[in-house]
């Protein structure tokens, strides 16, 4: 380890004050952990934000499976907060449950936990720059989400609740105050919400790339940089171009609810035995503006999980990540075809079938890059030497459950199929497998194995593991089983479907669900305390606890303000572990020119 | 890093997840917890699509998580022999792993396509069987009376009780008056959103006759779990039997005033 040494010297600026100064002990706080403009410190704030969201959005979810379970049974603790329900749960109550958890979960939990946490914090380190290209901006993209905070949570608590039109928050449903008791000011701060975390996004977004661009350490080609890099880089790519048009749908529905533009409303129409709106407008504009920006929002979701998930695979399978271009150019055709596949989320709804025909063979192309992603991780753990650390067993189960998630989607894409699981719980199992059983699952795996470079301490691995264990076998239970329910047709967003002839036998395997999503929810216990009581009292790491090959490792841990104590100059690629001839076996990237492992490594080509 | 036992432990959980997802979808069939009884006459395609569909990605599912079972049992640190295979990847594997699922998908892609445009495109030319308006949070119902036309004023007025004639082709007028809803009858494999300010075609022809479902599978609002309507398939004498009681049942309780002519449906 050629930096190990390094780790004593003293280089922390920010830590030392210049003599001559003033000590002002509120002010250095302030600057340095809450409007902070060093990014490692922006990514904490993100990451520790979301969590709590991640939380709450989690409670929110069995509040909904409890009602899926036992329908209009008294919700122990929930119903006692809100008492005018009498302990039971209104129907209204119910779709505001399952709007504000797909809300928090996508807005303030998964976008965020993976551009701002991570890719906060990663960024700069992986790459070997000293911080963002634009520091103030990056603050300003943490602040900007506390408006949205402060929106979705207020909602709660004004008249008629939360928003209760879906997180797709389709018109007229949404912007007609007459047609749901939620449609109050609930969706009018949703709305609000919504355009601050887009805005958030979008400071990331320049940010981001800008700084992948601009501020590479010498000998840091583009085809040098880590699959995480690639992955955030494409994904802010991706933000920054379906973004505008997600704001302006916001905007529009914002001025349909408030000065009656009528954008999405169609003449004539009549709710609650009043003439709605002026009219003159389309429902389906909405679906197509709403889903250009919130379809490639999927791969947003997913595509920096995918990255960090190659990296974490390839250091604890100690070998070099099997077809490196081809990955980087499959995200980058996941990242293109996700603007043409928007389509497939409205097969049902009144588009021009032939369209629906285009639609539907661009979404059937587009499983294409995902399968070639899936065969070069399994190529990655073919013939390697595999170290079953907690992160790798995350890691693994991000490939595993990918798999499920893909595979479910080509059902969706076959449009005659998904005339009958359209709405079911087949979709709600599919993107569940890819955004739970996926990303935050890769999102774990990316905590287990960072944390150390966070908070200079590992986490403890048999709690890890007993997490893993337990949040692998109760997702399964929670989410393989839909996908059978979804082929009897049993649709979402029901408040009580088992008046229906069709769906009168499936509460038991609803109950089982909820139970499993009980054990679920309860096992993150165990990784809270785990995380905070290795914060503090775990073991300490040192520079590169899992002899890890990219740049971060060779900073100290954590790393102090301006990242690393010497300039990182880059040798080679980011995976060149168990190089036939060099003396250890993994050689990283700063590691100097070896004329042994150099020539091995080029035999080997 | 880690013992062997770890290794088999970790290994067999994840080759759990194969075999315990293929016993799911074994298993639930036999507690009537699959695809409900199909009585059109395009579900058939329907369904032996998503059972193709099905077959194909169990394949490939009990493939890759095989592999990546065996790949773990067999390449564990604590078991494995000697530094890991130091190899880049394989030109000629990702060309074999981009052809193959490109053509799987694309032929997937022009197989179904044919059924896609009998259920959404090739239109039967007849007019409107009924007409189903959609509104928060019933079914609305208008059948054209004796003189075979909607929008006059002999119109038959119902709320979610549809009666159909089996082995007829049928023509659905679907509109909506206020939010989105979806007209769902999964026993016909039929789903098709009720959009407000559109007038959408739906079309099928029932091949047994019973009592099933409607259900809206869209939100639209609190009452959107109790949107449920009944679909009666019998034989046409039953149903001209059904529509003539009907008919004189709303003649004799509320007949249609003479001023009010009702709005023209097409």
């Amino acid at each position: 380890m050629s930096t190990a040494t390094a780790s004593t010297l003293s280089h922390g600026t920010a830590t030392t004050l210049p003599p001559a100064r003033k000590p002002r002990p509120l002010a250095e706080f302030l600057s340095t952990y809450v409007f902070s403009k060093d990014h490692k410190v922006i990514g904490l704030q993100f990451l520790f934000s979301t969590l709590l969201w991640f939380l709450i959005g989690g409670l929110l979810a069995l509040a909904v499976r409890w009602q899926i379970a036992w329908p209009w049974s008294d919700v122990p603790v929930l119903g006692k907060l809100f008492a005018q329900q009498g302990g039971q749960m209104a129907p209204e109550f119910y779709t505001m449950l399952f709007t504000m958890h797909a809300t928090v979960m996508i807005f303030l939990v998964i976008i965020p936990i993976l551009a701002g946490a991570f890719g906060n914090f990663l960024i700069p380190l992986m790459i070997g720059a000293d911080d963002m290209a634009f520091p103030t901006l990056n603050m300003l993209s943490y602040w900007f989400m506390w408006p949205a905070f402060f929106a979705f949570g207020a909602s709660f608590f004004v008249e008629g609740g939360a928003a209760s039109s879906g997180w797709t928050s389709y018109p007229p449903l949404s912007t007609n105050v007459a047609s749901a008791p939620g449609s109050g000011w609930g969706q009018t701060l949703w709305l609000i919400g919504l355009t601050m975390v887009g805005v958030s996004s979008m400071l990331g977004s320049v940010n981001y790339m800008t700084t992948i661009i601009l501020m590479r350490a010498p000998g840091m080609t583009m085809f040098r940089l880590p699959m995480t890099i690639w992955a955030m880089f494409i994904t802010a790519i991706l933000q920054a171009f379906a973004l505008p048009v997600l704001t302006a749908a916001g905007f529009m529905q914002l001025s349909d609810r408030t000065i009656g533009t009528g954008f999405f409303s169609p003449e004539g129409n009549v709710v609650n035995n009043a003439i709605a709106g002026a009219g003159g407008g389309q429902p389906l504009l909405w679906q197509h503006l709403f889903w250009f920006y919130s379809h490639p929002a999927v791969y947003i979701m997913i595509l920096p999980a995918m990255g960090m998930v190659s990296d974490i695979l390839t250091t604890f399978a100690r070998k070099p990540l099997f077809g490196y271009r081809p990955m980087v150019y499959s995200i980058a055709g996941i990242a293109g075809l996700g603007f043409i596949v928007w389509g497939h989320h409205m097969f049902m709804s009144g588009m021009n079938p032939a369209l629906g025909v285009t639609f539907m063979v661009s979404t059937m192309m587009i499983a294409l890059p995902s399968a070639v992603k899936t065969f070069n991780w399994l190529g990655t753990v073919w013939g390697g030497r595999i170290q079953f650390t907690t992160s790798m067993l995350f890691a693994l189960s991000f490939v595993s459950m990918f798999i499920i998630g893909g595979l479910s989607g080509i059902f969706m894409a076959a449009t005659p199929v998904d005339i009958f699981i359209h709405d079911t719980y087949f979709i709600v199992a599919h993107f569940h497998y890819v955004l739970f059983a996926g990303t935050a699952m890769g999102v774990w795996a990316a905590i287990y194995f960072w944390f150390p470079k966070m908070f200079g301490r590992t986490m403890n691995e048999f709690w890890g593991k007993v997490h893993f264990f337990l949040t692998f076998i109760f997702l399964n239970g929670t989410f393989f089983t839909m996908h059978i329910l979804g082929a009897v047709g049993f649709p979402r967003r029901l408040a009580d479907a088992y008046h229906y002839e069709t769906f009168h036998h499936l509460q038991p395997l609803n109950a089982f669900m909820t139970w499993c999503a009980i054990g679920m929810v309860a096992s993150q216990a165990i990784f809270a305390a785990n995380f905070f009581w290795s914060m503090f009292f775990g073991p300490i790491a040192g520079r590169n606890p899992w002899n890890s090959n990219t740049l971060e490792w060779t900073a100290p841990s954590p790393p102090g303000h301006g990242n690393f104590d010497f300039q990182p100059v880059v040798h080679r690629g980011p995976y060149e572990y168990s190089v036939p001839g060099a003396d250890k076996d993994h050689l990283m990237q700063t590691d100097p020119p070896n004329a042994l492992a150099t020539a091995a490594a080029a035999a080997a080509h | 890093m880690g013992s062997r036992l770890g290794g088999i432990f970790w290994s067999l959980i994840f080759l759990a997840v194969p075999v315990l997802g293929v016993a799911t979808f074994a298993v639930a069939p036999s507690y009537n917890i699959w695809l409900p009884k199909d009585v059109s006459e395009h579900g058939s395609s329907i369904d032996s699509l998503f059972m193709f569909i099905l077959a194909l990605t169990g394949v490939v599912f009990i493939a890759t998580e095989g592999l990546l079972f065996w790949f773990l049992w067999k390449y564990d640190a604590a078991k494995a022999k000697g530094p890991a295979t130091y190899i880049h990847g394989s030109h000629t594997l990702e060309v074999v792993w981009t052809i193959i699922p490109a053509a799987t998908l694309l032929f997937l892609a022009i197989y179904q396509m044919n059924t896609w445009a009998d259920v959404k495109m090739r239109r039967p030319a007849m007019a409107p069987t009924v007409e189903v308006v959609a509104r928060q949070f019933e079914w609305r119902l208008r059948y054209p009376g004796r003189d075979g036309m909607l929008g006059t004023r002999d119109d038959l007025f119902l709320t979610n009780d549809l009666h159909l004639p089996v082995d007829e082709d049928i023509l659905v007028q679907l509109k909506s008056m206020d939010v989105l809803h979806s007209f769902f009858l999964p026993n016909l494999r039929i789903k098709q959103d009720a959009v407000p300010g559109m007038k959408i075609p739906v079309w099928f022809k029932a091949k047994e006759t019973g009592q099933f479902d409607i259900v809206c599978a869209e939100l639209c609002g609190w009452g959107h779990y109790k949107m449920k309507g009944r679909v009666t398939i019998e034989s046409r004498a039953d149903f001209d039997r059904w529509l003539e009681e009907t008919y004189a049942r709303q003649e004799a309780t509320q007949p249609a005033p003479e001023d009010v002519v009702a709005p023209a449906a097409d």
